[in-house]
């Protein structure tokens, strides 16, 4: 009964909610197999999108989704056979672990011998066994969030559809549990969409990013792509912390508060008077010859490392990152250099 | 957002048995009642009956008996329901049981009870007459309906204060504390009108009740001048349909009445029960 | 002299202190007292003539009191005479908690999940029987149904009038605990699954509305078992109900049979009234759909 991954495509999919358009018409191609993360602060239209892949919504008129050559737009949920993990698990209390997992077997009127087997696979795979006929409110969070999973591949779907699944865990759980979902995912082999606001999650979770805003796609690409070479101000905003120079191009440099920069091959003038850097990408240098000069206003200690705040070395503040054990007092009077590479301009 | 899972045709086949029911047996027969009472020429039988005076002193009566009780309740309710719902005490659980036992209790057994308190071998009776030389005997009268009423209202309204005063917020009465405001400037201030909407919405239910109850008003006696009363007896004794229906319709209209703007005050629904 | 002044102002002004620190306390005190005494009288007015009838009910002579000595005889008496409205109130309660459980689950479920107007409309409809006096409806019922002389003087007349007036209470009930546990999430888990819309309803929906079912049903059974208004208006002299025993006997027999009856009433009651005390069921039609979430374990309370 196993089915191969299968290619998803949108296209001009958007959808309209009581006159309020909350997904601009989108084209989205997924490759076979392939984990792809859509990723944005809430109302961006991620949830959306899932969605209507999953097809719990039908996009506007004009739009098609299509799983490899069918043409699934008019066909309902229930026979896209997709595999779904909704955010809050959707896990049906009146059945025990044992019956939430093999409900979808059951449905499709499955033989006995062959769903118990299954059921006992995916428990085992889940290390779930032990829980096996307990009640589902019985469950701590990240038990839950296996036992959802285990519902969703037991009848080993064609698209698995994960709904910010991590979201509902406390911050320790969910580091354990991210790396566990990658190792799974990446064995599975199964077209997934994960739907997410956390940048961690996505970076480490997706072989392709979409940053989404606002109902419209900002950037698709691999992690680093979307780290290292940001389309827009947003997508660079919104992954990891980004410093920003507000100034002017001159004869080659980039001229700012400070000091200026300049510029090395690989870096364009642009039209906008601004230049992006990562907080990693610059370190302290003797302010005599750093590119800026500026003083430490706040120090943040976070454990492995210690965040400056600085001001004066360009109109906005800059956050500076430095080794954990460095201890700096607010005031004194440091240089910045960036790294060359680390420089990002942008259109 | 439109739901998939639960689509139009799905909802209509729900809904059509217990619409069909409630059509059929209850909306189809009140057009009936309403054409009946109409008797051909509605605006002259309605005018004809706001006109008589016994009726307008029926109506009258239960309506001034619906409001003192809806007052007599809720003051009651709300000087005994603030004090259950904020202190823990031992046998708190059996008190409450105790308090809503009598809720299910249908019209005529509280007329009962009030018979047993008030009638002519009444408990009541018996006390006055070892205290005052005096016997009371008052079941059978205005008095003895209004404390029947009172029977059936309190439980009914101390569960809806208790529910409304555990949703009161302390730290607003302690604030008024610390700034000096005595034990009546907080209840006037701030614990009723934190409680008005439930009070409302109870009392409307309460009026609504009172003015709808009939088996207390007939196991007590069957003189006793409230509207429900006269409608039976209309109805029973001269075989008058069209001036029982009309006198029901004028009853049902203004029991609605008293809902609709309790609700639209407190923006809830109520429903009365009898 | 300006000192013995001071001294005298401060002190009246302290004496003033604690006249306030005083009052304040016993005042408080003498309001709670007040409040005490409210309660405890209430509690008197409510149960002491219930207390006073099972006594009735079980004395030889009341006017003699429990002297005169405890006997069986009226509740024999009471159910040689009356045991057929007993049964026949049971047969009409069961027969309108079938009816009210068909229609009224489905429809309290579609109630919940729909939040259109014509949705509210329709719970404002099916509000009405019991917003109305009961005389209305049975008025109502005999005006356009009192000549069908079968259906009118079978028990199938006065079962219709109770299922008319007990099915707000069911579907409320149902409404109240689909609405508040997050049942469409559930049911778009199911549906991702490959469940039907009537496989959805009867593996997922109704078993977890369940607890809104049995409120529903301990509601429909108690009111229906003591509903006198609508029924006293409908019935004949074959169909007879147990509260239209009970005026009956209030109005014609010794106060020991009328007691005799009203504990019988109570033995019929008091284990339905119990359950919903416990499952905290709301008998008093006052909480609209999904007002407040319903507890899940089963916790004594009289909300």
């Amino acid at each position: 009964m196993k089915l191969a991954p299968v290619p998803i495509t949108l296209t001009h999919c958007a959808k309209t909610f009581r006159g309020t358009r909350v997904l601009e018409p989108l084209d989205l191609a997924i490759g076979a197999g392939e984990t792809l993360v859509l990723l944005g602060p809430s109302g961006c239209g991620k949830t959306t999108t899932l969605r209507i892949v999953a097809g719990l919504e039908t996009p506007d008129v004009g739009g098609q989704v299509r799983f490899g050559d069918d043409d699934v737009t008019r066909l309902p949920i229930e026979r896209r056979q997709v595999g779904m993990v909704f955010q809050s698990y959707a896990l049906f209390p009146n059945l025990t672990v044992r019956g939430n997992i093999g409900y979808g077997l059951k449905i499709n009127k499955t033989e006995v011998a062959v769903a118990r087997q299954r059921v006992d696979e995916l428990l085992a795979m889940m290390r779930l066994d032990a829980h096996a006929d307990k009640p589902v409110d019985q469950l701590s969070g990240g038990q839950r969030q296996r036992v959802a999973l285990a519902r969703a591949l037991a009848l080993q779907p064609r698209v698995l559809l994960l709904d910010e699944p991590l979201t509902a865990l406390d911050a320790r759980l969910r580091d354990t549990l991210r790396s566990e979902m990658n190792t799974l995912l990446r064995g599975l082999g199964v077209t997934t969409i994960y739907v997410t606001h956390d940048q961690a999650e996505a970076m480490e979770l997706g072989d392709r990013i979409v940053v989404m805003s606002a109902g419209r796609i900002e950037q698709i690409g691999t992690p680093r792509d979307i780290y290292f070479r940001p389309a827009n101000r947003t997508v660079a905003q919104f992954v990891g912390t980004i410093n920003r120079l507000a100034g002017q191009w001159r004869d080659g440099a980039f001229e700012t508060t400070g000091g200026s920069i300049v510029l090395d091959r690989g870096i364009r003038a642009t039209q906008a008077p601004e230049l992006f850097f990562r907080p990693e990408d610059a370190h302290l240098a003797d302010p005599a010859s750093a590119q800026l000069r500026g003083t430490i206003e706040a120090v943040s200690f976070l454990g492995e490392r210690t965040r400056l705040t600085i001001g004066g070395a360009a109109p906005d503040a800059l956050f500076i990152d430095v080794a954990g054990r460095v201890e700096l007092a607010r005031g004194t009077a440091v240089g910045i250099s960036i790294a060359p590479e680390g420089l990002i301009a942008l259109a | 957002m439109h739901d998939i899972t639960f689509p139009l045709r799905w909802r209509i086949a729900l809904i059509a048995p217990a619409l069909a029911v409630f059509a059929a047996f209850w909306l189809l027969p009140m057009g009936m009642l309403v054409q009946v009472s109409a008797d051909g020429h509605a605006f002259d039988t309605y005018r004809a009956l706001l006109a008589n005076g016994r009726y307008m002193r029926s109506l009258g009566a239960t309506v001034v008996l619906s409001a003192a009780v809806t007052l007599a309740t809720l003051a009651l309710s709300v000087i005994s329901g603030l004090l259950l719902a904020r202190r823990e005490f031992f046998g708190k659980r059996t008190l409450l049981a105790l308090l809503t036992f009598p809720l299910a209790f249908p019209g005529v057994v509280v007329g009962f009870m009030v018979i047993m308190l008030a009638g002519r071998q009444g408990l009541i009776g018996a006390l006055s007459l070892r205290l005052t030389g005096d016997k009371w005997v008052f079941a059978y009268s205005m008095t003895g309906l209004f404390f029947g009423y009172l029977y059936f209202s309190i439980p009914r309204v101390i569960v809806t204060v208790m529910a409304s005063a555990t949703k009161l917020d302390r730290s607003l009465e302690e604030a008024a504390r610390s700034l000096g405001a005595s034990p009546w400037q907080i209840m006037r201030d701030i614990v009723l009108p934190a409680l008005s909407p439930g009070l409302i919405a109870a009392g409307a239910v309460c009026f609504a009740t009172a003015m709808g109850a009939f088996g207390t008003a007939f196991t007590l006696a069957t003189d006793i001048d409230v509207l429900p009363m006269t409608i039976y007896t209309e109805f029973t004794l001269n075989a008058n349909m069209v001036t029982a229906a009309g006198l029901t319709i004028v009853l049902g209209v203004v029991t609605w009445l008293v809902l609709a703007v309790a609700r639209n005050v407190t923006g809830s629904a109520v429903a009365a029960t009898a | 002299m300006s000192t013995m002044l001071e001294t005298r102002t401060e002190a009246s002004a302290m004496r003033r202190a604690m006249l306030r620190v005083k009052d304040g306390f016993s005042l408080r005190h003498l309001l709670a007292a007040g409040q005490w005494a409210v309660t405890l009288l209430i509690c008197a007015f409510l149960i002491v003539p219930v207390v006073m009838s099972i006594l009735a009910g079980l004395t030889v002579n009341y006017f003699r009191g429990v002297s005169s000595g405890l006997t069986l005889q009226w509740l024999e008496q009471v159910w040689t005479q009356y045991h057929d409205s007993v049964f026949l109130s049971l047969e009409i309660a069961a027969a309108t908690l079938i009816i009210t459980l068909i229609i009224g689950v489905p429809a309290g479920y579609v109630l919940a999940r729909s939040k259109t107007r014509a949705s509210r409309i329709v719970e404002e409809l099916l509000v009405l029987p019991i917003a109305l006096p009961g005389l209305a409806s049975a008025l109502a019922l005999l005006v356009l149904y009192g000549g069908i002389t079968a259906f009118r003087t079978s028990a199938a007349f006065i079962v219709v009038g109770h299922v008319v007036f007990t099915l707000p209470f069911m579907v409320r009930a149902v409404a109240a605990v689909a609405a508040s546990t997050d049942l469409r999430t559930l049911e778009e888990g199911a549906a991702s699954l490959g469940a039907t819309f009537w496989q959805r309803f009867t593996t997922i929906v109704v078993p977890n509305v369940r607890p809104g079912i049995v409120a529903g049903a301990l509601a429909v059974l108690t009111l229906s078992i003591g509903e006198f208004n609508l029924t006293w208006m409908l019935h004949t002299p074959d169909t007879k109900t147990l509260p239209v025993g009970l005026a009956d006997t209030y109005a014609s027999l010794r106060i020991e049979v009328g007691s005799a009856y009203t504990i019988v009433f109570f033995i019929m009651t008091m284990p339905l009234l119990v359950a919903m005390q416990w499952l905290g069921v709301d008998a008093t039609g006052q909480r609209g759909l999904g007002n407040k979430p319903r507890r899940q374990r089963k916790t004594p309370s009289a909300s």
